[in-house]
């Protein structure tokens, strides 16, 4: 159908209202206040409410709208193969372009301390953006509780780092080691089951960690976390004003005391694990396992019945997934000095998997768009203070209602076809 | 000759239904044979209970001498014997190449490039959408890759199931030249099921027919070609 049916999509709208009704009548309108003389009372905000709700169905109203107007818009456009072909060097011309800015971003005039952190903190979300979506985009894993590892390469580091005093690029490797030992001893158990029985194990499994660390104080300081988490060097060099065992950064290139050598350092640093998560994953993609991923993602069947053995082929997804979330918590944890059981909750993992989903599944550009959008959005909107989220739910909406397969979801193909036809196998 | 596949008695279930009630088959090195028979009645349960996925819940089945009866599917996919599953079920956002390379995954990969050739050789098409999307090919063309990938892991045997289903006839006459020479050439030896009866008895060396999960015929292919029974079921007004 051409047309928009408005009635139909009237009515559709108002249910949705009222089934919002139905939760904002005990969720908002009904608060229990302790602050008062005569102990906890009941505060009845039925207006509330019924203005919510009646901003739900309006909502509603207008992401139908939009929706329909973008199918009709569609439907008038391009055929498709041309729109993925035009999609392929849009990416191609993002990538090159973001690995630009990004290398030359510290040295550009307006980079003060402010740009350089986000810079870093979207780079963060970037990797791990990246580490998820070969569990999710690659191997179609749905994986909830991708924080834990995060949280278990953060607190690996810290750890090994803070009793034996090793360096940063000693622990960096073992945190991402010990982040893909845990993805195996999850993975082995639950990688039978499927789609929404696999989220709901994973979510758990993130949960669990979290309220270990919280609960193990002796171990990880409980909810005090833990504090003076060595700060990293350059290659032995430390970024201090002088230090009693040698030549300091500044010191050794001769150059003024800045504290935004560290800063810098810390960004490139987290560019080049990006990077490495990135240039890996086009590497295995190419190689029969990194293969097996996807063909596993579109048909378990087929895949058996090529001699793919599933179980093994979804825990290397799932191990490689979570070292390189171990390697960005490691990364957290130097940047940070300082670690607690917070940092680490649902709404990470949360976010992450957004980014994965609106940079389209599988798409490595297409998540760095949604990491800038997504983390960075939401930096430079800190002004509107509790608007923030709505902002980011009302950007997530827009998003899912325009593109709903994601920013750029058109899949590469692993082999580009030259010359010689099937080099490469 | 050798027996290279013999199931003894096989009985297959899914859950508590049972769909193979304990049946006989042989298929020598070389030979091509063929499992007719309606709708349901057991030939895609036969084959996936050869590839253990289900497993056969009483009786034995042995390949090349060993028996593969308890065996995990990717160990058997691994033996030396391939499947052109039932459906075809390419991997439709890869494309043509890269489902070609899936078929290759356990195999040495010195001689794919080879391996490729034959395939292509065999079915030319395929190499004019070497670059296409699995999805976005015809019928008839998605049965050739599905095909194609089989053999890239060099099967001793091949086990395709209902490649003429909803394909042209013209095509449908292509990938039965095409069966034959990847038989007569390569010799590789294949279990053929299909419903398109007239044409499969008259390329197999040996047919069985199966009816409710048991056999209930077997023969050479011109013998069950002759017999009035199986004209009437599934030759004139049956499945042709
Ligand atoms: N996955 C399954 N679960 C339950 N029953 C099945 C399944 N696959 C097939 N069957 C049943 O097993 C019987 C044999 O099916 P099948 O082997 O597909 O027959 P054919 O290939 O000869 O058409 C049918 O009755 C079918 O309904
Ligand atoms: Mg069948």
């Amino acid at each position: 159908m051409a047309e928009i049916d408005y009635i139909a999509q009237a009515k559709e709208s108002a249910i949705a209202a009222l089934v919002g009704l139905a939760l904002t009548v005990p969720i908002v309108g009904l608060r229990t206040d302790s602050s008062g003389p005569d102990g906890m009372t009941i505060d009845v905000r039925m207006l509330d409410a019924v203005l919510l709700a009646i901003g739900i169905g309006v909502g509603h109203f207008m992401v139908n709208l939009a929706r329909g107007l973008l199918q009709q818009r569609r439907r008038a456009a391009k055929p498709a193969i041309a729109r993925a072909a035009n999609l392929k060097s849009v990416a191609y011309f993002l990538g090159a372009g973001a690995l630009v800015f990004g290398l030359v971003l510290p040295g550009l005039p307006f980079a003060d301390r402010y740009v350089m952190d986000v810079g870093t903190l979207v780079l963060t979300y970037v990797m791990l953006g990246w580490g998820l979506n070969i569990v999710v985009g690659l191997a179609g894993l749905l994986d909830l509780g991708y924080v834990a590892f995060y949280a278990v390469g953060a607190y690996s580091y810290a750890l090994i780092a803070s009793h034996f005093g090793w360096s940063f690029w000693v622990c960096l490797p073992l945190a991402g080691a010990f982040a893909a030992f845990f993805g195996i001893i999850l993975g082995f158990p639950v990688l039978r089951l499927r789609g929404d029985y696999l989220a709901i194990v994973t979510l758990g499994f993130g949960e669990i960690i979290r309220v270990i660390l919280l609960n193990w104080y002796d171990f990880t300081g409980g909810p005090d976390g833990m504090s003076r988490i060595p700060r990293p060097d350059f290659f032995g060099l430390p970024f201090a004003r002088s230090s009693p065992d040698g030549a300091t950064f500044h010191e050794f290139f001769g150059l003024e005391f800045s504290s935004m050598h560290r800063i810098i350092f810390l960004y490139y640093l987290i560019f080049a694990l990006a990077l490495l998560t990135n240039v890996f994953t086009l590497r295995i993609r190419r190689l029969p396992v990194g293969r097996a991923w996807e063909a596993l993602r579109e048909d378990e069947i087929a895949c058996r019945s090529l001699g793919v053995n599933p179980t093994n082929t979804k825990l290397t997804a799932f191990a490689i997934g979570a070292m390189f979330g171990g390697f960005a918590g490691a990364f957290f944890a130097t940047r940070q000095g300082f670690i607690s059981p917070e940092s680490f909750t649902f709404i990470e993992s949360a976010v992450i998997l957004a980014i994965v989903v609106l940079g389209g599944m599988g798409s490595q550009i297409g998540v760095v768009l949604a990491a800038i959008l997504l983390i960075g959005g939401t930096e430079i909107f800190r002004d509107l203070a509790e608007y923030r989220m709505l902002a980011f739910g009302a950007a997530m909406v827009a998003i899912m209602v325009w593109k709903p397969r994601g920013l750029l979801s058109n899949r590469e193909p692993t082999v580009r076809l030259g010359p010689k036809p099937g080099a490469g196998s | 000759m050798t027996v290279l596949l013999d199931l003894e008695g096989v009985a297959a279930y899914y859950g508590a239904i049972q769909a193979l009630n304990g049946i006989d088959i042989q298929v020598m090195e070389g030979e091509i044979v063929t499992l007719i028979g309606a709708n349901g009645a057991g030939k895609s349960t036969t084959l996936m209970t050869i590839c253990g996925s289900p497993q056969a819940r009483s009786g034995r089945i042995m390949y090349a001498g060993e028996d593969i009866t308890n065996r995990p599917t990717h160990q058997i996919m691994r033996m030396g014997i391939s499947q052109s599953p039932e459906g075809r079920r390419i991997f439709p956002r890869m494309t043509v190449l890269e489902n070609l390379q899936m078929g290759a995954a356990f195999g040495d990969p010195a001689h794919f490039d080879a391996d490729l050739e034959e395939v292509f050789s065999l079915f030319p098409r395929l190499k004019e959408r070497i670059a296409q999307r699995g999805g976005t090919l015809s019928g008839g063309e998605q049965q050739m890759l599905a095909i194609g990938r089989a053999l890239m892991s060099r099967p001793r045997l091949l086990l395709l199931d209902e490649p003429s289903l909803g394909i042209a006839p013209m095509l449908v006459r292509q990938i039965f030249a095409a069966i034959k020479e990847i038989n007569a050439a390569k010799g590789v030896t294949i279990l053929l099921v299909e419903q398109n009866a007239f044409h499969a008895l008259r390329l197999a060396h040996r047919g069985y027919v199966l009816v409710n999960g048991a056999i209930q015929m077997s023969g050479t292919g011109s013998e069950l070609l002759a017999r009035p029974e199986i004209r009437a079921a599934y030759l004139e007004g049956g499945a042709v």
